[in-house]
């Protein structure tokens, strides 16, 4: 475990010193790309300014809007379809297929309906993230055994108290993939929307940069959303490690 | 009341028992009855039989889990209706049940949590049921790190800590090797001397019931019902030692002659 944990951040390493090297020596001009210990100076000062604060903290509320939207409404949903095995069935080549259908795609339509605003940014990371949690949930859901329901009769609960108290923490762990998927789909989808159209946000300052050859915002701002997805997908990994830790033999 | 009238008192009671799955007549199964059968108090009862003869059908509905399609079913001289289980009886499944995200000490905790006992209360009694089932060592742990066998153990504990008057178990040793099925089995009947408490066991192991019961009910080919009672000569101190007795082969010798017919049917209506 400590070796896979070390590898995994030498090849990172290794590949920064790469392109540092490349890019000091000439092989990759500067004017393509600065090496990555400018870039992180860039990044520190782009922060400390305020420069782009009021976009990252668009395109942050957005992210939270949508993927909070689609865990609940996911949940919902995921219930529901959980309660009706033929419904379940149905549905079920749907899901498999959502995530083949690219939803930029349905950009123009979102504009139609929502306007020109943030909203269909929203909306996009929205329906990139829900399908996550409804499949997720309904797959929690199924791997909770009759016996559990059994039990459940007989301390006589309510359903109420019986998915608060027994089928909830079981299904912890399964949930909790569903919300790290929703968390990750959002990201992509907010900030993907953000480069096709918007008029603040993350997405945008990049495309904004790139326009006009500025590459001291364009790349701090490229690590800044990878340290960021990084960060929070690597928190909700752990979250998830821990609930299932405690279900396998140690 | 005096010993005798204390035996004769029936604690639990079934009377023309039936359960019949399903309500369209051409694909119904007859799963089980007419069931007589009477539990006394104290008495550690077994219940062997075929495989799919409905014997779990009649432990759901003695727990009060499912209802008789007919028949009468009485607890303590109270009807059971199948639609909640009353206080007084503890169940113990088959599969483990126990909760994998609480530790051991809050498994057993939780029906007497629930129950609104004070923090003092609980902690009293889990902790006394955590040493009576060789648990003590393990309340911190949680379930996932536990063997089978201790797994078990846990499911019971959850059920003995709130002291029912009948356990029921239905094949809790099934999942679990020999060696272990016969050392649960002698702290099963420790804390039954312990309890004082009504057990009725499901089982499909004829060395089992044989060393257990002091009363052995052999079921019919489904739908299941009691073809003979077959009496055990062992004394309430009885543990696994009795197997070497003589007695003990005429006894499993009995029930397998019973059941030897009727696993052949059972057999032969499951190739349908
Ligand atoms: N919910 C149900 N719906 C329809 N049939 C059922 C249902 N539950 C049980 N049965 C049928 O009733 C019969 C008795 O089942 P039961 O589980 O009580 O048998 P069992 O003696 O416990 O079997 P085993 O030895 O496998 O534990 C079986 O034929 C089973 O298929
Ligand atoms: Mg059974």
């Amino acid at each position: 475990m400590r070796h896979a944990a070390i590898l995994r951040l030498a090849i990172i390493a290794a590949i920064v010193a790469l392109l540092e090297l490349l890019s000091r020596s000439g092989v990759i001009s500067r004017f393509v790309a600065p090496p990555p210990s400018e870039i992180a100076v860039d990044l520190v000062r782009l922060l400390t300014s305020d420069r782009v604060q009021a976009a990252i903290a668009q395109t942050l509320s957005k992210i939270t809007i949508a993927c909070g939207a689609a865990i609940v409404v996911g949940t919902a949903l995921g219930v529901l379809i959980h309660r009706s095995r033929a419904l379940a069935q149905t549905l079920s080549p749907y899901f498999g297929a959502y995530y083949a259908v690219p939803i930029y795609a349905f950009y123009p339509l979102m504009i139609a309906i929502f306007g020109i605003g943030e909203a269909p940014q929203i909306v996009i990371g929205f329906m990139l993230a829900i399908v996550a949690v409804i499949v997720n949930t309904i797959n929690a859901l199924d791997r909770i055994p009759r016996v559990l329901r059994k039990t459940v009769a007989i301390y006589g609960m309510g359903s109420i108290e019986a998915s608060w108290n027994v089928y909830l923490p079981y299904a912890g762990p399964y949930l909790a993939t569903g919300i790290k998927l929703a968390v990750a789909y959002s990201f992509i989808g907010v900030i993907g929307a953000e480069f096709i159209m918007s008029r603040i946000g993350i997405g945008h300052e990049i495309v904004f940069a790139y326009n006009n050859f500025d590459n001291e915002v364009m790349y701090p701002l490229i690590l800044f959303v990878l340290l960021v997805a990084g960060t929070i997908n690597g928190l909700f990994s752990a979250w998830e490690k821990r609930l299932l830790g405690r279900r396998s033999r140690s | 009341m005096n010993m005798a009238a204390r035996i004769a008192e029936a604690h639990v009671g079934l009377t023309g028992v039936t359960r019949v799955f399903g309500s369209d007549p051409q694909t119904q199964v007859k799963a089980l009855g007419p069931i007589e059968l009477e539990l006394r108090k104290g008495e550690f009862f077994a219940v062997v039989g075929p495989s799919g003869c409905g014997k779990s059908t009649l432990f759901d509905i003695v727990a009060g889990l499912s209802p008789a399609t007919s028949g009468k079913v009485t607890f303590e001289g109270r009807p059971l209706t199948g639609s909640a289980v009353p206080d007084g009886i503890g169940v113990v499944f088959q599969e483990d049940a126990s909760f994998p995200w609480l530790t051991v000490a809050d498994n057993v905790a939780f029906g007497i949590r629930r129950a609104g006992l004070s923090e003092a209360e609980v902690s009293r009694r889990v902790t006394a049921t955590l040493a009576l089932m060789g648990l003590a060592d393990f309340a911190k742990a949680y379930p996932a790190q536990l063997s089978g066998g201790m797994r078990q153990r846990v499911c019971i504990a959850r059920t003995l800590v709130q002291r029912p008057r009948l356990i029921l178990l239905d094949e809790p040793f099934g999942a679990l090797d020999q060696q272990t099925r016969l050392i649960m089995g002698e702290e099963l009947l420790k804390l039954w001397r312990e309890t004082g408490a009504t057990i009725l066991l499901i089982t499909h192991a004829l060395d089992e019931a044989a060393m257990l019961a002091d009363r052995i009910g052999v079921m019919s080919a489904r739908p299941g019902r009691i073809l003979d009672i077959v009496e055990t000569p062992w004394g309430i101190e009885r543990d696994s030692r009795v197997v070497s007795d003589p007695r003990f082969g005429d006894i499993t010798g009995r029930l397998w002659s019973r059941l030897r017919e009727e696993s052949m049917a059972a057999l032969a209506t499951a190739g349908q």
